[in-house]
C-alpha cells in the first residue's frame, strides 16, 4: 500500500470483507454456504477525487458501496471515514455520519417516492437530520438544491412521474447533496439514462465536484464513462481488487489479464479503428461467488494462465506510484 | 441477386393509449440487402424495436397496429400474408434473437426442445433428427457439452448461455435474415463481446442478413456494415457505416458522437450532450421532430417536417440545414 499518512485521506478501507450466509433447513436453520460477496478489499480514498469502481455483476462493486455507507455491516474489516473507525458503529452513532456521505442510485425511478412532491423528497434529509432552520430558510436551502442541478423553480412542486429519466437522476443528485456531504458514493447513476442523456448528468456530477469539493466513488460497468470521471480506478472481479491505478496508467497500460480483456470487450465508435483492433476476447462468464475458483479467482478465464495461478492467490502488490495489480505474472 | 432481401416502405405502426393515438413507427423506410449488417440506432422511444418487431409482426393488437406501408421480403409483402403465412416465415426465413433471453424462452421446455423445434417445425424433421440438429447448433454456438445440455432448463443456465441457446434457435433454419433486438444489454461487458462476435461470425457464416438494434454506438461502429438513426419514430439520417461516423450530417447523429465518452477520447474535453429530454411520441411537434432540441433550428424546422434525402453515395438525412 502507498504511505497513507502522506495523503489526505477522507475514506480509508482495510481488507474489508462482506459475506453472506446461505440458510438452509426448515425450523432450525443452519448455514449451508457462504456467498463472498466482498472478499479483502483495501484502498485509500483521498479527499476531492473521483475513484471509479469497475467489474461486472457479482464483482461486489456495489457491496462495498453499501458497505462503505454502513448499510450493510462488514464481516470483517475496518471501514475509517475522516478519521473515525465506523466499522461497528451502531445506527444512532451513524446518524451525523450519514450527513457526510450519501449516495445517489442506480434506477431512477425506483428511487424516488412517487407520492411525494420534489421539493419534499429533496428536502426530507434536512427534515430527518432536523436541519431546516426555520421555514424560510429552508425553502430557500430547497430552492438552492433544485437549481443547483439544473431544474427549473417551478418543478419544485411535481411529482416524481411527471419527470424524465435525467431529470430524476438530477433530483437524487439533489437529495445527495442537501446535507452537504464530503463524500458521495454513486452507483451506477447513469446506466438506465439514454445516451444523449448521460452526458448531462455526467457533466453536472464533474461541475458539482469543482463547485463543492466533492469526493466520489463512482461505482459503473462502462470502462468510457468511468475514465472520464475518475481520477483514480479500482478494477474488481469476484469480491477483489484486481488492480488499481490512475486513469492514464490503466487506460494507456493496463496490467492486469482481466482489467486488459475488459478494455479489449468495449468497442470504440469508429468504425475504421475497430476494424484494425486487435481482438482477445476471453471465453466463459464470472463464476459464481459461492464457490469461487481456489488461486487466483481470473485464472480459469484467463489466456496467460499459469500453475502457480490456479495454486496461490495472488496478493495486491503496489508497483510504481499509486498503481497496484493481482496477478502472479507481475509478481 | 437482383434487388435487396428486404425493402421496408413507408411503414408506419401507432400504438392506442390512453393519451391518444401514439405514431410509434412513422413512415419508415430502408433496404437490407442479402448478407449485409444494419444497424438500427436510437435512444429508448425513437422506434427501433417497434420497427423490427412490426416487419415480423409481432406487434401485439391492441393497442398495436401496424397501419401502413410494406415490408417486401424477396419480392413478398409480409403485412399482407395470413397468419399461417407470416408464420411460415417467422423462424424459418427471418429469425428473430430478443433482448431477454430468460423471458422470451419457455422456463417449462428443455433447451434442446425449444433449438429443435424451428426444424421439427419448419423441416418437418422428426424429433430424434430436430435433437440431433439443436446438439449440432449448441455446438456451433460453443455450448461445452452439447449432449449433455439438451435436457437442461433455461433457469440452469447463466445469461450468456441463454442468449447462446437463443442464437442457437435463430439459425436452426439458416435464415436469410436475423433480426438481434438489444441482443446484449442484459449482459456483462465481457460477455457481451462474445455473444456479439459469435452472432456476427455465425451471420457471415451462413450467409444470412443481420439487423441489429442497439443504442451503442461502439458495438455499430464494430459490427454494421450500415447504419439506420431513428429518432421520434423516424429515420433521420442513414449511410454505411465509415461514411456515417466520418461525417455524420444530421444534428442529431452528431450530437449523439459528441455526447459519448470513448476509451480513447481526451479526458480533458468536456462531453457535448444533447440538450433537452428526448421527444414525447403522444405530442411530436408537426415539423422536425429534432427540432425543439436542436442547436441550429430555423423556423422553417418548427412547421415544416423534413423529407430523407440523399446526401452522398448511400447517404441520405432528413434535415433542411445544408451541413
Amino acid at each position: 500500500m502507498p504511505d497513507n499518512r502522506a495523503i489526505d485521506a477522507i475514506l480509508r478501507v482495510e481488507d474489508l470483507k462482506v459475506h453472506f450466509p446461505i440458510m438452509q433447513g426448515g425450523v432450525i436453520q443452519r448455514e449451508a454456504a457462504t456467498v463472498k460477496a466482498v472478499d479483502g478489499v483495501s484502498f485509500v480514498l483521498r479527499r476531492g477525487e473521483t475513484l471509479g469502481l469497475v467489474g461486472e455483476s457479482g464483482c461486489g462493486k456495489s457491496t462495498t458501496g453499501l458497505a462503505i455507507l454502513r448499510m450493510l455491516t462488514p464481516t470483517a474489516g475496518r471501514i475509517i471515514f475522516e478519521g473515525n473507525d465506523i466499522t461497528a458503529w451502531d445506527q444512532d452513532r451513524m446518524r451525523p455520519i450519514r450527513r457526510r456521505m450519501q449516495m445517489v442510485y442506480q434506477d431512477p425511478y425506483g428511487s424516488l417516492n412517487p407520492r411525494m412532491r420534489v421539493r419534499d423528497i429533496v428536502g426530507e434529509p434536512l427534515e430527518v437530520h432536523g436541519m431546516t432552520g426555520g421555514r424560510t430558510a429552508f425553502r430557500e436551502r430547497v430552492a438552492a438544491l433544485i437549481a443547483m442541478v439544473g431544474l427549473l423553480p417551478a418543478m419544485a412542486d411535481r411529482y416524481p412521474h411527471e419527470f424524465s429519466g435525467g431529470q430524476r437522476q438530477r433530483i437524487g443528485i439533489a437529495r445527495a447533496l442537501a446535507l452537504e456531504p464530503s463524500l458521495i458514493i454513486c452507483d451506477e447513476p447513469v446506466s438506465a439514462l439514454d445516451v444523449s442523456i448521460q452526458a448531462q448528468v455526467v457533466n453536472l456530477f464533474i461541475e458539482l465536484q469543482q463547485r463543492l469539493g466533492l469526493t466520489y466513488v463512482f461505482i459503473a460497468h462502462d470502462l468510457a464513462v468511468v475514465r472520464h470521471i475518475s481520477n483514480r480506478i479500482a478494477v474488481m472481479y469476484l469480491g477483489r481488487i484486481v488492480e488499481i491505478a490512475s486513469r492514464d496508467e490503466l487506460y494507456r497500460d493496463p496490467l492486469h489479464p482481466y482489467t486488459q480483456a475488459l478494455l479489449a470487450a468495449i468497442p470504440i465508435p469508429d468504425p475504421e479503428l475497430e476494424a484494425t483492433r486487435p481482438r482477445q476476447i476471453i471465453t466463459g462468464e464470472v463464476p459464481s461467488a459461492l464457490n469461487p475458483p481456489p488461486g487466483c479467482r481470473f485464472h480459469t478465464r484467463c489466456p496467460h494462465v499459469m500453475a502457480i495461478c490456479e495454486r496461490e492467490d495472488p496478493p495486491l502488490k503496489s508497483g510504481q506510484g499509486s498503481r497496484a495489480v493481482a496477478c502472479h505474472l507481475h509478481a | 441477386m437482383t434487388g435487396p432481401l428486404l425493402q421496408v416502405r413507408s411503414l408506419t405502426t401507432r400504438f392506442r393509449t390512453d393519451g391518444g393515438t401514439v405514431t410509434a413507427v412513422d413512415a419508415v423506410s430502408f433496404d437490407v440487402a442479402a448478407g449485409e449488417t444494419v444497424a438500427i440506432v436510437g435512444e429508448s422511444g425513437s422506434g427501433k424495436s417497434v420497427t423490427a418487431l412490426s416487419i415480423l409482426r409481432l406487434i401485439p393488437c391492441p393497442p398495436g397496429r401496424i397501419e401502413g406501408g410494406e415490408v417486401l421480403f424477396d419480392g413478398t409483402d409480409l403485412l399482407k400474408l395470413d397468419d399461417s403465412g407470416i408464420q411460415a416465415i417467422r423462424g424459418d426465413k427471418i429469425a428473430m434473437v430478443f433482448q431477454e433471453p430468460m423471458s422470451s424462452l419457455n422456463p417449462s421446455l428443455t433447451i434442446g426442445m425449444q433449438v429443435g423445434e424451428p426444424v421439427n417445425l419448419h423441416r418437418k424433421a422428426p424429433w430424434p433428427a430436430a435433437f440431433e440438429k439443436a446438439r449440432q447448433l449448441l455446438g456451433r454456438v460453443r455450448i461445452p457439452d452439447a449432449a449433455n445440455r439438451l435436457g437442461a432448463y433455461p433457469h440452469q443456465f447463466s445469461g450468456g448461455m441463454r442468449q447462446r441457446a437463443m442464437i442457437a434457435m435463430a439459425l436452426a433454419c439458416e435464415p436469410r435474415l436475423i433480426i438481434a433486438d438489444e441482443p446484449t444489454t442484459a449482459l456483462d461487458v465481457t460477455v457481451q463481446a462474445q455473444i456479439l462476435d459469435l452472432l456476427k461470425n455465425q451471420a457471415v457464416e451462413a450467409g444470412s442478413a443481420l439487423i441489429l438494434i442497439t443504442h451503442d454506438l461502439g458495438v455499430v461502429a464494430r459490427y454494421a456494415d450500415r447504419v439506420v438513426v431513428m429518432y421520434g419514430g423516424r429515420i433521420v439520417e442513414t449511410a454505411p457505416a465509415r461514411q456515417l461516423y466520418r461525417n455524420p450530417r444530421h444534428p442529431y447523429t452528431r450530437g449523439l458522437m459528441t455526447s459519448i465518452p470513448r476509451l480513447d477520447g481526451d479526458t480533458n474535453l468536456r462531453l457535448v450532450p444533447i440538450d433537452g429530454q428526448p421527444p414525447d411520441l403522444s405530442r411530436l411537434p408537426p415539423g422536425c421532430a429534432f427540432a425543439t432540441r436542436c442547436q441550429s433550428a430555423t423556423s422553417r424546422c418548427h412547421v415544416e417536417r423534413p423529407a430523407l434525402e440523399p446526401v452522398g453515395d448511400r447517404h441520405f438525412k432528413a434535415c433542411f440545414l445544408d451541413a
